[in-house]
């Protein structure tokens, strides 16, 4: 989508701030980047203050540092250890109760509690995540209450990349750098300001209350250029061209065996993963038996018990586990829901505590297609 | 199961150990009077002076057998127990006594003993499950008390216990804490410890020290291998390994291979 | 905006009857407590339900009995093999069990229509196939030669065997196998794909084969049926896998591209052949 010059306006800061007093008015609760832990991490804000202003991070496959930047940018990095999905798709929520009554057994769900979110700061990325899990948890066939009830009251303010990190590989999924669709602003941050871009009504309505006033073109510009230098720095590469059919030609490759010796299985590249959205139910009982909660919680592929059936797990070997979460997520998933699972965030790299490299192994099982 | 007519009979019992772990079923505050309402308390040292002989429908079992004398109180246990349930580190891995194990018995003797020779303990520290069938595992130095109570009363409605089988991260993740390996460089074995404690150390920035001992499938090696740069790091590690669960087989293969590794460097 | 139901949440059932089939095998009828949802309650063959213990977790359970039950009279063979299973085991007349489903894609009866069967089927599989013997007892005419074989370990695992006399003067021809005979055994002794093998007559075009057992027995008996000239598309399988959801969201199931919960269990051999062939996927 092209953008027009008076489509596109310019806010400063203030404007920012009363964009997230606005929201939270509304009964929103504005979640964004702050920095915690030593890393920018999603939470709720209140003030343009709690921005991680001036800071930036270095991701490595492995390894994640929080660094001091030599200006006063909002945004200036990318996407850390936390993803949106922990506010749509919680990582725990009872979805069951049973109650032993003098009438016997009386089951129910309880209702899902409706939580009004506004995102501020969701890159290109995260935007196609969004997307994905949508067709997870609220496509064809079943519906996820509490998903569809927080996705279907959520704001989002979109914020476009105007730099990349070395574990970013958005342009080979095709789900960014850029921000085109499928939020309600999206914001360019320049020197002094942003650019606004509104992307429904909602944000239309919202926008009239803040000051405002049609950007410059030499801002707007300014804004290409940003935007463009975020495409020049991406470096990680996957092939995606055919890739489905090249990973399930390759389940029995050697290199299976090479990762799961390096693999720990521990999940944590699931965890982290802003698509995946495996998942388990526990019984949660007092002592007598008689008050019983279903409680769901985030699972994962890596686990032993996850493939669990009466003769044993399935998949009882980190070599199994490894290729059924990849193959799933590069390949399978393009039957399941009719995109990768995959957008290319690189949270699954930076955050693998031995820095395995999804894009290196893919390399590596298909070395041979290239000659 | 035990699905008993009657409240199930429940000893407690331990071998050498810290007694923290029984600590973990009198710490259950809010739930050990619905525990007393639901089982019979015969046997819990601990707790009562009264000491009712077996049979147990349930029997926790904390401490590892460091004498023949225990040794042969075990196999008396075991004949009296139906459904006997190790509790923690020692019981279940030899514990942190286990030390003994990777060195030199008589020295330790000399070293704490004015008289060694009044001393008549075993070579070894090992866990209950070396000796007898063990029916069920509770992990951890000290055990959680929600993982008790969850194996208390599935025992108490008659369904086979469970507990979680997944690694420390992942409810180290699901409840929104950094990865302190990645963003702090911190040594941490969480990605081959079994979860159960609630993923407490990263959620204050440090390292998991493996009290729930080895995972499923824990490939310790590679954690080493993969998060360690130099050789003070793999005494780090090798130090973390070697604590409640030194003796656990995934966790001492992997500490004995890192001290070598490190008196190799240092020998050159 | 009214909230979608909840997918989750499970209907109680009455425990009506508790019948002891073979070792470890019993067969509940259950009733579901809500008048209205049972006199809905349809369910096709192959289909399978969520069934419930609180306190103890859920298991997926195949109907067993004929399509024309309702709701007042959901029918499930069940082997003590888990822990949910373990604790049904210990549930009788009058008790309480949560129940979702029906779930999953059924057997497409509508492919036997003036066609041979075989139904080839070992151990506790013959469960999930009985509503299709049902179907093919109720109107004969509605297919062409109908044939079941079954193999069990031992002549005392066979499964409804006090049945298998109505099946057989219904018309269905019925081959037995077991993998260890006693003195009073008079059938076949070996693995079930050999019955295929063996198998007089069998016109390739025209038949339709329902797999339904362990997945290696599976294996086998579709090469033993292309071998005979079967094509791919003729022949279906019901696979098992870890069902949690039961309607494609948690993950546990998934084999290849397919949600076995969903897009299962019951797939058509040659969607399912590709990934048959590869170990622990």
């Amino acid at each position: 989508m092209s953008v027009a010059a008076e489509e596109v306006s310019w806010m400063d800061r203030n404007g920012l701030q009363r964009l997230i007093e606005l929201l939270a008015d509304e009964g929103h609760e504005v979640i964004g980047p702050r920095i915690d832990q030593g890393a920018i991490i999603y939470d709720s804000i209140r003030h343009v203050d709690e921005l991680p202003r001036g800071w930036t991070e270095d991701s490595q496959p492995g390894t994640y540092r929080i660094q001091p930047r030599n200006d006063q940018e909002h945004f200036g990095f990318n996407v850390g250890p936390h993803s949106w999905k922990k506010y749509l798709f919680a990582p725990l929520t009872t979805v069951m109760r049973s109650r032993k009554t003098d009438q016997g057994w009386v089951m129910d769900s309880p209702q899902p509690e409706l939580r009004r979110f506004a995102f501020l700061g969701v890159r290109a990325c995260e935007l196609a995540a969004i997307a994905v899990q949508d067709k997870v948890f609220m496509g064809a066939g079943t519906m996820d209450p509490e998903y569809q009830l927080r996705r279907s009251h959520l704001f989002i303010i979109a914020v476009q990349c105007t730099q990349a990190a070395s574990t970013c590989f958005c342009t080979s999924m095709g789900t960014g750098p850029e921000c085109h669709a499928g939020f309600d602003l999206a914001l360019t941050e320049i020197e002094h300001g942003f650019l606004v871009v509104v992307g429904s009504d909602h944000g239309r309505r919202v926008m009239q209350s803040i000051d405002t006033r049609p950007a410059s073109v030499d801002e707007i510009t300014d804004g290409v250029r940003r935007r463009q230098r975020a495409v020049n720095q991406i470096t990680r590469r996957l092939e995606t061209d055919g890739i489905r059919d090249r990973l399930l030609s390759k389940l029995n490759h050697p290199q299976w065996d090479d990762v799961a010796s390096r693999c720990l299985s521990c999940a944590n590249c699931t965890m982290v993963c802003p698509t995946c959205f495996c998942h388990s139910v526990d019984e949660v009982h007092d002592l007598t038996n008689e008050e019983i909660l279903r409680n769901r919680r985030w699972d994962s592929c890596f686990n032993v018990d996850f493939s669990h059936v009466a003769g044993g797990s399935v998949r009882d070997t980190t070599r199994s586990r490894y290729r059924q979460w990849l193959t799933h997520k590069l390949a399978t998933w393009i039957d399941q829901f009719g995109s990768s699972g995959c957008v290319g965030c690189g949270r699954c790299i930076t955050w693998c505590p031995v820095g395995i490299d999804l894009t290196h192994e893919v390399a590596m099982l298909c070395a041979e297609d290239a000659s | 199961m035990i699905k008993a007519m009657s409240k199930p009979k429940l000893a407690v019992v331990k071998f050498a150990s810290c007694d923290g772990c029984q600590l973990t079923l009198l710490d259950a505050e809010d739930e050990l009077l619905a525990i007393a309402d639901a089982v019979h308390i015969a046997h819990f040292a601990e707790a009562s002076s009264t000491l009712e002989p077996g049979p147990y429908d349930v029997t926790l079992v904390e401490g590892s057998i460091t004498t023949q004398e225990d040794l042969e109180r075990l196999l008396r246990l075991r004949a009296d127990s139906r459904f006997l349930v190790t509790i923690g580190a020692c019981a279940t891995a030899g514990g942190v006594q286990a030390l003994r194990n990777f060195a030199d018995h008589d020295e330790f003797l000399k070293a704490v003993y004015a008289h060694p020779e009044y001393i008549h303990s075993l070579r070894t520290s090992t866990p209950i499950s070396d000796h007898v069938p063990v029916d069920f595992e509770l992990r951890g130095c000290p055990i959680d008390k929600h993982q008790l109570i969850e194996v208390l009363s599935s025992l108490i409605a008659g369904h086979r216990p469970r507990t979680s089988s997944e690694c420390v991260c992942q409810p180290c993740k699901r409840r929104g804490t950094v990865c302190v390996v990645v963003a702090q460089g911190i040594a941490c074995l969480g990605p081959v410890t079994q979860a159960g404690c609630g993923s407490i150390c990263p959620a204050y920035d440090r390292g998991c020290y493996g009290c729930f001992g080895p995972s499923r499938q824990p490939n310790a090696m590679a954690l080493s291998e993969g998060i360690l740069q130099g050789a003070s790091d793999r005494q780090q590690l090798a130090n973390l390994l070697s604590n409640f669960n030194v003796a656990a087989p995934a966790f001492s293969a992997e500490s004995q291979r890192l001290w070598q590794l490190s008196s190799r460097r240092s020998s050159k | 905006m009214n909230a979608p139901e909840n997918p989750w949440l499970s209907y109680t059932a009455v425990i009506e009857e508790v019948r002891s089939e073979i070792e470890s095998v019993t067969t509940l009828t259950l009733r579901l407590q809500d008048e209205g949802r049972a006199a809905q309650y349809r369910f096709a063959p192959g289909q399978f339900n969520m069934l419930y213990v609180p306190g103890c977790g859920e298991v997926a359970i195949s109907m067993s009995g004929p399509v024309s039950d309702d709701g007042n009279r959901i029918v499930h063979t069940i082997r003590n093999v888990g822990r949910v299973t373990q604790a049904i085991s210990q549930l009788g007349p009058d008790d309480v069990l949560g129940v979702r489903g029906p779930m999953g894609t059924p057997w497409p009866m509508e492919v036997l229509e003036g066609r041979d069967v075989i139904l080839v089927t070992g151990g506790l599989g013959m469960a999930p196939l009985r509503p299709v013997v049902y179907e093919l007892m109720r109107e004969p005419s509605r297919f062409g030669r109908r044939t079941l074989l079954y193999g069990a370990r031992s002549p005392d695992l066979l499964l409804y065997a006090r049945e298998l006399d109505a099946w057989r003067s219904s018309g269905i021809e019925i081959h037995l196998t077991v993998d260890r005979a006693d003195p009073h055994w008079h059938g076949h002794v070996g693995v079930v794909p050999l019955l295929i093998d063996r198998l007089v007559d069998l016109a390739p075009s025209n038949t339709r084969m329902f797999l339904c057992g362990p997945e290696i027995m599976m294996h086998f008996s579709a090469k033993s049926a292309l071998a005979r000239g079967m094509a791919q598309e003729h022949v279906w399988l019901s696979m098992e896998r870890n069902m949690q959801c039961a309607f494609g969201m948690c993950g546990h199931c998934q084999w290849g591209a397919h949600f076995v919960c969903r897009n299962g269990p019951v797939l058509r051999y040659d969607v399912a052949e590709p990934f048959l062939q590869v170990r622990d996927l």
